[in-house]
């Protein structure tokens, strides 16, 4: 069962062709790495699924197409996103970003389990988001993709740009929200996607070139040349 | 010293008028981008159906009457507004220069078709009589209907910052200034916030168009354009979205002016530009804006 369908898809974007034909599936209640070297557009997928960029194609969600529909619909319909950059509004508290993302009106459990997996942000909750670390902001733009009731979750490298020490808590943090959750991961850091990914698809130059198992990223030389990499850490 | 606290109220009043014309066009650009050379219009149909109001209820405007003509003036302009909104503005987002030929087209039709029907000479406003009393304020006499425009002005920057800082709608526009696109990745429509600040700044420039219209001696189509150029100004000042920032950019400008003008006749919109012109190199992001990302 797939709770993403994606297929053919085709993004324009200021008369350059982006994505040439994007197709892939992502299963239900598994975390889907999307891999692949800077600028073969993984997070242009990302935020065309997500009703940023227009394009043709499909994209489906649980069998219903959601190309073509507005951003908000398609988060109501089920998508989160968590953004490259954490994109959180700096000049409201953490408790009203989080406010703002909650949309139903019951949501004690879901902040529970946010602060549960963040409890700093509990602490941290009159805080002005701008003031926070990067990695404090990184929990912010994940509890809020949390704090409702999503079909699945799109994460756009989570530890890019984070200290080491904050890589492993967001790693942390990922790992327990894999465990049930459906997630479309972009990220560069192999450890991580060796750590939650139970599904790989690789990019280049705007198509997928590869769909399968993540065994394949222990093999060096398979890594090495499908994303330009080593298979350490990157 | 009488004559200092003379023209810092009657500076501070001015200001008052010039902060009701500028809020709802700071948080409409702030929040949508939209550059609105329409506002002018909003504030001549408040004015006008403001105006309507006022001769309607009787000859002897008492305060409550003329309250009321406010009100109305404003809810009138908050209503076309949003059919402005409706109508236009929606096909045209992140069009920058259509928005400013329509806006700008939307201003000229509203001004030709109040000057046919109500000629553009001033007509006078009925307002109280107590408008025409002087209050003592340290030794100075203070035209009365200048304390009206400064608790209007105060009342709405109080009824503005409760709605953004304790309603989930103004939680949305606070965050819509930030980052639209992430309010929508939160399922949020942010369409319906544009709405409300479509309808909040036309009702603000509504009112200012009836306390504009009191101290301009009448109301008359012609009297919005220097409004209006005065509230870009102001938005300017005070950074793009930010409401604080329109007062404290409206209170400055309107004080300097008197000020200026008081000590040398007519130099009070030279010295205003001076100032848009030192904001503007020193901080370009306005007294109380955020540099946009």
């Amino acid at each position: 069962m797939n709770a993403l369908s994606v297929k053919d898809l085709h993004v324009k974007i200021n008369e350059s062709h982006i994505l040439h034909g994007v197709s892939f599936e992502v299963p239900t209640n598994k975390v889907t790495a999307l891999l692949g070297r800077n600028g073969v557009g993984k997070s242009t997928t990302l935020r065309t699924i997500m009703g940023f960029y227009e394009g043709t194609g499909s994209v489906e969600l649980n069998g219903k197409q959601i190309l073509g529909m507005q951003t908000h619909k398609i988060v109501q319909s089920g998508v989160a996103f968590v953004p490259e950059d954490r994109e959180v509004f700096a000049s409201l508290t953490v408790k009203e970003n989080l406010s703002l993302a909650a949309r139903s009106k019951d949501s004690a459990d879901a902040y529970k389990f946010v602060y549960d997996l963040f409890p700093e942000l509990d602490t941290r909750a009159a805080q002005q988001a701008g003031s926070l670390s990067g990695g404090q902001q990184q929990m912010v733009a994940i509890a809020r993709a949390l704090l409702n009731k999503n079909e699945i979750l799109l994460v756009d490298e989570p530890t890019k740009g984070l200290a080491p020490k904050l890589v492993t808590e967001v790693a942390e943090a990922l790992t327990k929200v894999a465990e049930h959750s459906t997630m479309l991961l972009v990220e560069q850091n192999l450890a991580l996607v060796k750590r939650v990914a139970q599904h790989v698809i690789v990019m280049d130059q705007g198509r997928v070139v590869y769909q399968g198992g993540p065994e394949n990223l222990n093999d060096d030389s398979w890594v090495h040349q499908m994303l330009g990499v080593s298979g350490g850490h990157k | 010293m009488d004559t200092f606290i003379l023209i810092g109220i009657t500076g501070i009043g001015l200001g008052a008028l010039y902060f009701l014309v500028a809020s709802g066009l700071s948080l409409i650009y702030g929040l949508m981008g939209v550059l609105n050379f329409a506002h002018g219009s909003f504030l001549s149909v408040g004015a006008f159906v403001g105006y309507w109001v006022a001769t309607q209820l009787g000859p002897d405007t008492n305060m409550t009457d003329f309250i009321l003509a406010m009100i109305v003036g404003g809810l009138a302009a908050g209503g076309f507004a949003l059919l402005i909104e409706q109508l236009l503005i929606t096909r045209l987002y992140d069009r920058h220069i259509d928005q400013a030929l329509v806006t700008v087209g939307v201003s000229l039709v509203v001004g030709a078709v109040l000057g046919g029907w109500f000629g553009n000479d001033l007509i006078m406003f009925p307002t109280p009589l107590w408008f025409l009393t002087a209050v003592n304020v340290g030794g100075a006499m203070i035209p009365a209907d200048r304390i009206v425009y400064i608790a209007t002005a105060v009342l709405l920057l109080i009824a503005n910052w409760a709605l953004l800082k304790f309603t989930r709608i103004g939680l949305i526009i606070r965050a819509g200034v930030e980052n639209r696109n992430m309010v929508n990745a939160l399922g949020i429509n942010v369409r319906r916030a544009f709405s409300t600040v479509f309808f909040l700044g036309g009702f603000a420039a509504g009112v200012g168009g009836v306390l504009v219209s009191v101290y301009s001696n009448g109301v008359s189509p012609l009297i919005a354009g220097s409004y209006l150029i005065y509230g870009f100004i102001v938005v300017v000042i005070g950074g793009m979205g930010s409401v604080p920032g329109s007062f404290l950019a409206a209170m400055l400008i309107g004080v300097i002016r008197q000020f200026a003008n008081y000590y040398v006749t007519g130099l009070g919109d030279f010295v205003v530009v001076i100032l848009l012109a030192g904001v503007l190199l020193i901080r370009p992001q306005g007294l109380l804006g955020k540099v946009r990302a």
